[in-house]
């Protein structure tokens, strides 16, 4: 176990470096000069020289990428060249946003697809499974900011239960917080709990299939009892991966549902600073968005061998 | 009284009948088979007593009794507590009967557990009693272990550990050594055995080897399409066979294949010689700095086979004869030595050799018509037949494996295990190799659909002068189509030369382990008609 995590560290760290070089070259090739941007056309050469010292663009590339990454490891992402603030605190307020969203919008998506996967195969080719089947093509073929306008139209505007928009912010309260958050988590888990539920199914049906399961009845397990003992956790491993890819894309993805919702999360941050050209908040959110997703596979690598004391070996 | 009492139990599957006026009995402390070719019910009548019928195949009349209670009238609640408790069942493929991700001892313990409500201690202590009782001791196969560190035996052993735990009045076992190795096979018996003779309980075994059964039931049950033909002890049934489909079962499990001499003129030519030849595979490094060990799965075998002739290689599993099988086939490459086929290595002869695989289902394309499938060979020819001479000798091809020509235009999923496996022998007949490597070609197969593919692989060995290298762990299967016998054991080969001499007098200890635990058919010297000696196996 302790080779097996000693190798999916290192995996960790080479491709957080690998990344990094690749995110800083590309930026690095983007053309557009952020000085002459924020000075406007009128700047003389002289002022835009100046401030590329001062924003630390005149250095050479390999001097710039190791200050950069220098920078990182100790919290410090530069100044965002349109706002004059530290990047670090900028991504820190949308963070307080984006990860409790995400982390609330995968629960709902997991608490919704986990029985609804194990309720469509436990009942394949009868109605249980053709409803849920039914139901999850339109979660599917719906795309998420429908959803987020029809939530609004009934749960704000005519029910009245929560806001139409907006974040009060954590020192309103955790209450406040999470109700603001609602109905866009919501409108985020629907699309991937349909996804999330076609796969637990077609996961669950293929080991209902399998032997141990006709072991497990003939030890006298009812059918549920069987499928909960034995069969959720076999069925887990392409579900965990999911998972994975879908904490990764509601981190990030929520783009038009915070427009829609009009909360400052990572998505408006990062349109915004594409829009104005504030490379150094482009480079930094997409190197913590990298870093989300490597850190996620990490742990779901670290999932599979809980679930699987077969690949504790053999990773 | 009887355990069980099966009565008239008759199923159905969407109005189709597929057991039909089934009743036999056992009673406690007694061996009951059930025998017979696949599809006959067998293991539907045992599904049937564990009420544990796939979706939509229904009883539609018939009781069944364990201690004279009737199941039928039974809740499935109450059933799930006969289920474990009181049958106890074990299934044929132990490689996959147990759950991969719990260790043994929980899935022992879940039995004890459910059904008598000890505490987890209790139940984990009463599962390593049982683990011990069927021989996995404690220092060797702690609670902890998971099933993908136990072999194929080992794991049957948990399973049937599992299934006497909360000491049942009836065991089923379906096929419990058909994916087993002989000498496993024989431990595994002969451990059923004590355990019934110890908790005193009937074993229900249901296995399609008369061998088997002949060592172990005290009665028989013979079925075929669902019914019961005939019914008896054991040494009645088989030494009166009154039934002729009883008679068909036996003759054909013992069933000889006349081999044709090998013609002069080909006799000692070398077709395959194989010379030093050694596979390894790497197998994961244990520490960072340490050096990587190696599994030698061929070591240093030198063989060769002569034109005409027809060898057989036997080992157990793991042996290694199928990575040399794949070797010969140029499918795998080799770390030393040399394989010629004529003189030529083995990718430069692909059409001279060619090979028939264990799976007549899992071996041809599904989208493919027969044609298509017994033609895909050509493409190693230099210049192809043309459309209408490759029709001419895809049908001539079927017309020698005993096919019309018709079932060119038809799909593989048409045809039966026994007609696939023919097909599948026509595919290596088109090129008209002279050598056909048959791999486990005819264990798939029903006992009777078995002797006739052995009748059709010894006619054509002597209408098209093959040579055949068959690679077998059943070793009457050998003795009827090879004339002579390579015995393999962890990459060796350890014992060479004429089959009967070494089936009959085997000089290597190996050797004769092996032929000691292959159950064997008895021999009723009634007079009936020649029979084989004794020893046939």
């Amino acid at each position: 176990m302790l080779r097996f995590l000693a190798q999916r560290v290192g995996s960790l760290i080479g491709s957080l470096l690998v990344a990094s070089l690749v995110i800083f070259l590309v930026i690095e090739v983007v053309p557009g000069d952020p000085a002459a941007v924020m000075l406007g056309v009128n700047a003389r050469p002289d002022t835009i020289a100046a401030l590329r010292a001062e924003l630390g663009l005149d250095g050479s590339a390999v001097s710039r990428y190791l200050s950069w990454v220098a920078g990182m490891l100790q919290g410090d992402f530069g100044v965002s060249y349109t706002y004059r603030t530290p990047v670090a605190e900028m991504i820190a307020d949308r963070l307080w946003v984006s990860v409790p969203l995400a982390l609330y919008a995968l629960c709902l998506t997991v608490a919704i697809a986990i029985p609804a996967g194990l309720l469509a195969a436990s009942r394949r080719g009868r109605m249980g499974d053709y409803g849920v089947i039914g139901v999850t093509q339109i979660g599917i073929a719906v795309p998420n900011f429908w959803f987020a306008m029809i939530l609004i139209l009934i749960f704000a505007i005519n029910l009245r239960w929560f806001s139409a928009g907006g974040f009060p912010g954590w020192d309103e309260g955790i209450g406040a917080g999470l109700r603001a958050l609602t109905l866009p988590a919501i409108a985020l888990a629907l699309p991937q709990a349909a996804i999330l539920t076609r796969v637990m199914r077609s996961a669950l049906v293929d080991v209902l299939g399998e032997d141990f399961m006709r072991t497990a009845r003939a030890k006298g397990l009812s059918q549920s009892a069987a499928i909960w003992r034995h069969g959720l956790r076999n069925g887990l491993i392409p579900v965990l991966t999911i998972i994975g890819l879908q904490f990764a894309f509601l981190l990030a993805g929520g783009i038009i549902i915070e427009q829609v919702f009009a909360l400052p999360g990572l998505g408006r941050l990062i349109f915004q600073a594409i829009s104005q050209r504030d490379l150094i908040v482009v480079e930094s959110v997409v190197m913590l968005l990298v870093f989300a997703v490597i850190l996620t596979n990490f742990l779901v690598d670290l999932a599979y061998a809980v679930v699987d004391p077969r690949l504790r070996k053999h990773p | 009284m009887s355990v069980l009492a099966v009565q008239s139990l008759c199923v159905e599957a969407h109005g189709k009948p597929l057991l039909k006026d089934v009743s036999f009995t056992v009673g406690a402390g007694e061996i009951v088979a059930i025998t017979g070719e696949s599809g006959s019910g067998k293991s539907m009548t045992a599904l049937s007593v564990m009420r544990l019928l796939p979706h939509r195949v229904e009883q539609t009349s018939g009781t069944i009794l364990l201690d004279g209670q009737d199941l039928g009238a039974l809740s499935e609640r109450a059933m799930c507590q006969i289920r474990g408790g009181r049958i106890g069942m074990v299934f044929q493929e132990p490689m996959t009967a147990l759950n991969p991700v719990q260790t043994i001892g929980d899935q022992v313990a879940e039995t004890v557990w459910l059904h008598s409500g000890a505490t987890r201690d209790q139940a984990r202590a009463r599962a390593r009693d049982m683990l011990n009782r069927v021989g996995l001791n404690e220092d060797s196969f702690p609670l902890s272990r998971y099933p993908h560190e136990l072999s194929g035996g080992q794991r049957q052993r948990v399973v049937i550990a599992m299934a006497i735990a909360e000491r049942p009045a009836l065991l089923i076992a379906d096929e419990p050594t058909t994916a087993l190795d002989v000498t496993t096979q024989l431990q595994i018996l002969d451990l059923l055995k004590d355990l019934v003779s110890e908790f005193h309980m009937g074993l229900l075994i249901i296995t399609h080897d008369l061998a088997v059964v002949a060592s172990l039931a005290d009665r028989l049950v013979v079925m075929r399409n669902g019914e019961v033909v005939e019914s008896g002890a054991t040494d009645e049934v088989l030494r009166m066979q009154t039934h002729p489909y009883t008679r068909a079962l036996f003759e054909a499990s013992r069933h000889q294949a006349y081999l044709p001499p090998i013609p002069e003129a080909e006799s000692g030519k070398r077709l395959l010689e194989v010379r030093d030849v050694v596979r390894r595979y790497p197998l994961p490094k244990q520490g960072m700095f340490q050096p990587r060990r190696h599994h030698v799965a061929v070591d240093r075998v030198s063989f060769t086979v002569s034109k005409g002739e027809r060898v057989g290689l036997v080992g157990e599993s793991g042996c290694g004869k199928s990575t040399l099988t794949r070797a010969i086939l140029g499918l795998e490459p080799v770390q030393a030595g040399d394989i010629l086929i004529d003189g030529v290595q083995p990718d430069r002869a692909r059409g001279r050799v060619q090979v028939v695989f264990q799976d007549p289902y899992g071996s041809f394309n599904p989208r493919h018509r027969v044609e298509r499938l017994i033609a895909e060979p050509f493409h190693l020819l230099p210049s192809p037949p043309n459309r209408m001479q490759r029709s001419l000798q895809v049908a001539e091809a079927l017309e020698a494996v005993g096919l019309p020509a018709a079932a060119a235009e038809r799909y593989i999923h048409e045809f039966s295990g026994g007609q696939r496996q023919r097909i599948a022998i026509a595919r290596a007949l088109i090129l008209r190799p002279e050598l056909i490597v048959l791999d486990e070609a005819v264990s798939a197969l029903d006992v009777s659909v078995r002797a006739k593919i052995l009748d059709l692989l010894a006619d054509l060995s002597a209408r098209y002068h093959l040579a055949y290298l068959f690679i077998s762990h059943d070793l009457s299967v050998v003795r009827s189509i090879t004339d002579r016998v390579m015995v393999m054991k962890a990459g060796k080969i350890v014992e060479d030369g004429p089959t009967v001499r070494i089936l009959d007098n085997p000089d290597h200890p190996y050797t004769r382990e092996l032929l000691a635990a292959a159950p064997r058919l008895p021999n009723f010297s009634q007079g009936r008609r020649d029979t084989h000696a004794a020893e046939s196996i």
